[in-house]
C-alpha cells in the first residue's frame, strides 16, 4: 500500500521536471538493460562512430575511405593484441610497463631467426614454409619466458610489478642492441611478412599479399555471423534449460541483426578497397593479362591478415577470460585477493600466468609489427607500453582491480588509433596529437569514474 | 534464556572427537596471539568460542581453516593427526568456514562466489555457469527466499544477502565441520533468526560447528559447550547447562573459572 501511494506521488511530481531528452535517454537505458548489452561498450562504440564521422567531416571524406579503414584497422592490431593481455594483468592488480620492450625484443629475434640463424647458419632455403613457423614459435617462446621471469618475480618473490616491469622496460630494450649490434635486419621472409598486412602481388590467397582477397573475406564475414547467431542461441537455450529468464525475442533479433550487419559491413568496406593501381598493373603483367582486361582489372584487397589474427586472439582471450577457471580466478584476485586465497585459489600461479599470457601476446604483436615494417629494427614497440595501458584503461579496465573486458580493450585500441590517424589526416602536428591523446585518456577515465560512482 | 534442545542425547564421551586442536601456538612477531590452546568438537555439537577483542579466537580458528598455519601444535580429525597448510587442505577434510569478513569477491556475482575455487565445468573444461547458477539458486533460495540478484556483482547486495551467499557456500559442499566467525554480526533480527535456524538444522544433521561470537545470548542459545579465551590463552571449557551467563562473563572478563569466582567478583562484574 505504501509503495503504491509513493508511486503515484512520484508520478505526480516528477514528469514536469524531466525534459523529453532525459526521458528518451532513460527509455534507451531501459531498452539496453532488457537487451542485456554492456552499456560501457555500447557507449565506446558510439564514441568511435562519432570520431570517424567527425574526422570524416573535418577531412572532407578522406578519413572515411575503405583504404583508411584498412590502414587504421591494421595499425590498431599490435596495441589491441597486447591490450587484451594487459587487461588480465591490470584486473589482478598488476601492471606491465615492459610490453613495448618485449614486443621489440621478440620481433627482433623473429627477424634474426629467419634471416640469420635458419638461413645463413643452417642453410635452409629462403621462403621454406618452416622458416616463418620457427621464427614465430621462437618469438612466442621468448615472450613466454620473459613473462614467466617477470611474473615469477612479482608473484613468488613479491616485488611490485611496477618495479619489475620498469626494470624489464630497460633490460629487454637494451638487449636488442646487444644482438647483431642493433643493425636493421631486412627484408623479412616472404611468408612471414604476410602477417603484417602489407600489400604485394603474392600471398597465400593470391593477389593482395597481406590480405585475404574477396571470397575468403566474405567467408570470414559469414563465419562471424554464424558465430554471433550461434552464441546468442546457445546461451539462450542453456538458460531455458535451467528455467532462467531470457531476453525477449525482439531484443534477440536486434542483437543478431545488428551484430551480423556490423560484421558484414566491415567485410564490405574491406572488399571495396581495390589493390592500388601500380600493384594491379604488376599483377596483370605477371599473369599475362593484357589490353582491356588489364585496364578493367580490379582486385579487392579484403580483410587484412593482422586483423584476422586479432579476431582469433580476441576470441581466445575472451574465452579464457569469461569461460575458463583461470579468467575467473584473475577476476577474483582483483576483486578481493584475500577471499581468493581463502577460497583455495593458487593466487601466485594465477598472477604469474597473467604475465606469461601477456608475454606471449607481446611476441605475437612483435611478429606482426616486424612483418608490417618488413624489417627487424631496434625501435619496434618503443612507447607502446603507454598506448597499451591507455587502450585497456579507455576500454573500461579499472586500476583498482577486478574490472575490465577484452572487447573493451580492443575497442579502446581502435579508438586511440582512430584518433591518432584522424589527427594526421587533418594535418594536426605531432605535439598537438600528444596533447589530444593525453586529454582523451584523462577525460575517458574521469567520465568512467564519475559514472561508476553514480551507479553505486 | 532458552535452554531447550538439551534433552537430545549427547554423544558418548568415549567417542573420538570430530576435531581436536591440541596445544596450538601462533605468534605474529613478538606477539603471542594464541598460546597452548586445546579445544575439541564432537559431531552434532556446537562449541561456542568466546572472548573479548584480541583474545585470539579468530587466530585460533584460522589454523583450522588453513588461512594461517599454526607455529606449533597438532590438529586431529576423527582422532587422526592431519596437516592443514592452506584453505584447500581444510576443504578436502570437510572443513568449511564462514569468515567474519565473508571473504567474497565483490566484483563477481553470487554463483561465481558460491563456487569460487571449486567451479563446475562442462565436458570441455569451460565454466558451467548455468549449472552453477542453478545450484546457487536452489541453496540460497532455501536460506533466503527473497534473494533474486543472481547476475549482479555481490557488491550491490545487502549485508543479509551477502551473508546468505557465504552461508550457502559453506553448507553446499557437504561440510562435516563448520566454522562460523561472527555469523550474525552484520544482520538484522529476522536474518539473525534465519542463521540460528540454519545452525540448529545443521547440528541435527550431525555437523560439528565452531561458533565464534561476541553475543553471549547467541552462544547460550546455540552452543552445547563454551570455550573461553583471554589474552591468547584458554580460560576453560564449560558445559552450557552447568553455568550461568554471569559465570561465563566472569571467564571472559576476569579469566576466572566458575569455581574460582567469589561473590565479590560477581558483584564487581555488575558494577
Amino acid at each position: 500500500m505504501t509503495q503504491g501511494s509513493e508511486g503515484t506521488g512520484v508520478a505526480g511530481t516528477l514528469p514536469p521536471r524531466r525534459t523529453p531528452a532525459a526521458r528518451l535517454v532513460e527509455a534507451l537505458f531501459g531498452v539496453f538493460r532488457t537487451m542485456e548489452v554492456d552499456l560501457r561498450l555500447a557507449g565506446m562504440i558510439v564514441a568511435l562512430v562519432c570520431i570517424w564521422l567527425g574526422f570524416g567531416w573535418a577531412s572532407n571524406g578522406a578519413f572515411l575511405t575503405a583504404r583508411n579503414f584498412y590502414d587504421v584497422s591494421v595499425q590498431s592490431v599490435p596495441v589491441a593484441i597486447m591490450a587484451t593481455g594487459m587487461v588480465l594483468v591490470i584486473v589482478s592488480r598488476g601492471i606491465d610497463l615492459s610490453v613495448g620492450s618485449i614486443m621489440g625484443l621478440t620481433g627482433y629475434l623473429a627477424a634474426m631467426t629467419q634471416r640469420i640463424w635458419l638461413t645463413e647458419n643452417l642453410g635452409i632455403p629462403t621462403a621454406s614454409p618452416e622458416i616463418w613457423i620457427i621464427a614465430v614459435v621462437a618469438a612466442i617462446a621468448i615472450g613466454a619466458l620473459i613473462g614467466a621471469i617477470q611474473g615469477g618475480l612479482v608473484a613468488y618473490i613479491g616485488i611490485p610489478s611496477f618495479i619489475v616491469t620498469l626494470g624489464g622496460l630497460l633490460i629487454w630494450r637494451g638487449l636488442i642492441f646487444k644482438l647483431q649490434q642493433g643493425q636493421t635486419i631486412a627484408p623479412m621472409d616472404r611468408n612471414f611478412s604476410v602477417m603484417g598486412g602489407g600489400l604485394s602481388t603474392t600471398g597465400p590467397f593470391g593477389a593482395p599479399g597481406g590480405a585475404l582477397g574477396e571470397w575468403p573475406t566474405w567467408i570470414v564475414g559469414i563465419l562471424l555471423c554464424v558465430g554471433i547467431v550461434y552464441a546468442l542461441l546457445a546461451s539462450r537455450r542453456k538458460r531455458r534449460e535451467y528455467g532462467f529468464p531470457v531476453r525477449p525475442p525482439w531484443a534477440l533479433a536486434i542483437l543478431m541483426i545488428g551484430g551480423c550487419l556490423a560484421a558484414l559491413g566491415a567485410m564490405f568496406a574491406y572488399t571495396s578497397y581495390p589493390l592500388p593501381i601500380l600493384l594491379t598493373q604488376r599483377y596483370a603483367q605477371e599473369h599475362g593479362i593484357v589490353g582491356a582486361d588489364a585496364a578493367n582489372l580490379v582486385i579487392p584487397v579484403g580483410i587484412a591478415m593482422p586483423v584476422v589474427l586479432l579476431l582469433v586472439v580476441g576470441l581466445v582471450m575472451w574465452y579464457v577470460t569469461t569461460r575458463r577457471q583461470f579468467g575467473r580466478y584473475v577476476f577474483a584476485i582483483g576483486g578481493n585477493p584475500e577471499a581468493a586465497e581463502l577460497a583455495g585459489i593458487n593466487t601466485r600461479r594465477t598472477i604469474m600466468g597473467t604475465f606469461i599470457l601477456l608475454g606471449i601476446l607481446c611476441a605475437v604483436a612483435g611478429c606482426i609489427q616486424t612483418a608490417r615494417l618488413d624489417a627487424g629494427v631496434t625501435s619496434t614497440g618503443t612507447g607502446y607500453e603507454l598506448l597499451v595501458i591507455g587502450a585497456a584503461v579507455i576500454g573500461g579496465t579499472s586500476f583498482a582491480g577486478g574490472i575490465g573486458t577484452i572487447q573493451g580493450a580492443i575497442v579502446g585500441a581502435v579508438l586511440m588509433q582512430s584518433l591518432k590517424s584522424g589527427m594526421v589526416t587533418i594535418g594536426l602536428d605531432s605535439p598537438m596529437q600528444d596533447v589530444a591523446i593525453g586529454s582523451v585518456l584523462v577525460f575517458a577515465v574521469g567520465l568512467d569514474t564519475v559514472v561508476r560512482r553514480r551507479s553505486k | 534464556m532458552s535452554m531447550a534442545g538439551k534433552s537430545k542425547s549427547a554423544p558418548a564421551v568415549t567417542q573420538a572427537p570430530l576435531v581436536e586442536l591440541r596445544d596450538i601456538n601462533v605468534s605474529f612477531g613478538g606477539l603471542h596471539a594464541v598460546q597452548d590452546v586445546t579445544v575439541d568438537l564432537r559431531p552434532g555439537e556446537v562449541v561456542g568460542l568466546v572472548g573479548g577483542n584480541g583474545a585470539g579466537k579468530t587466530t585460533l580458528i584460522r589454523t583450522l581453516s588453513g588461512a594461517h598455519p599454526a607455529d606449533s601444535g597438532q590438529i586431529f580429525i576423527d582422532g587422526r593427526p592431519v596437516m592443514i597448510e592452506n584453505p584447500r587442505d581444510a576443504q578436502e577434510l570437510g572443513i568449511e568456514t564462514i569468515y567474519q569478513t565473508l571473504a567474497l569477491a565483490d566484483n563477481i556475482d553470487a554463483p561465481g562466489n558460491f563456487f569460487l575455487g571449486r567451479e563446475l565445468k562442462t565436458r570441455t573444461g569451460s565454466l558451467n555457469d548455468a549449472a552453477m547458477e542453478s545450484a546457487t539458486r536452489s541453496v540460497i533460495g532455501r536460506l533466503n527466499p527473497n534473494f533474486k540478484n543472481f547476475k549482479t556483482p555481490v557488491t550491490s547486495l545487502s549485508g543479509g544477502q551477502r551473508q546468505s551467499v557465504a552461508v550457502g557456500r559453506a553448507i553446499h559442499f557437504n561440510a562435516r565441520i563448520l566454522i562460523m566467525d561472527e555469523p550474525t554480526a552484520a544482520l538484522g533480527p529476522a536474518e539473525t533468526q534465519q542463521v540460528r535456524d540454519v545452525i540448529k538444522q545443521l547440528k541435527s544433521e550431525g555437523i560439528g560447528i565452531f561458533l565464534i561470537s561476541h553475543d553471549i545470548h547467541d552462544v547460550f542459545d546455540l552452543a552445547d559447550r563454551i570455550s573461553v579465551m583471554l589474552h591468547g590463552r584458554l580460560v576453560g571449557t564449560v558445559n552450557k547447562v552447568e553455568v550461568t551467563t554471569d559465570q561465563v562473563l566472569a571467564m571472559i572478563i576476569m579469566g576466572k573459572l566458575p569455581s574460582e569466582v567469589s561473590s565479590t567478583d560477581l558483584a564487581r562484574l555488575h558494577g
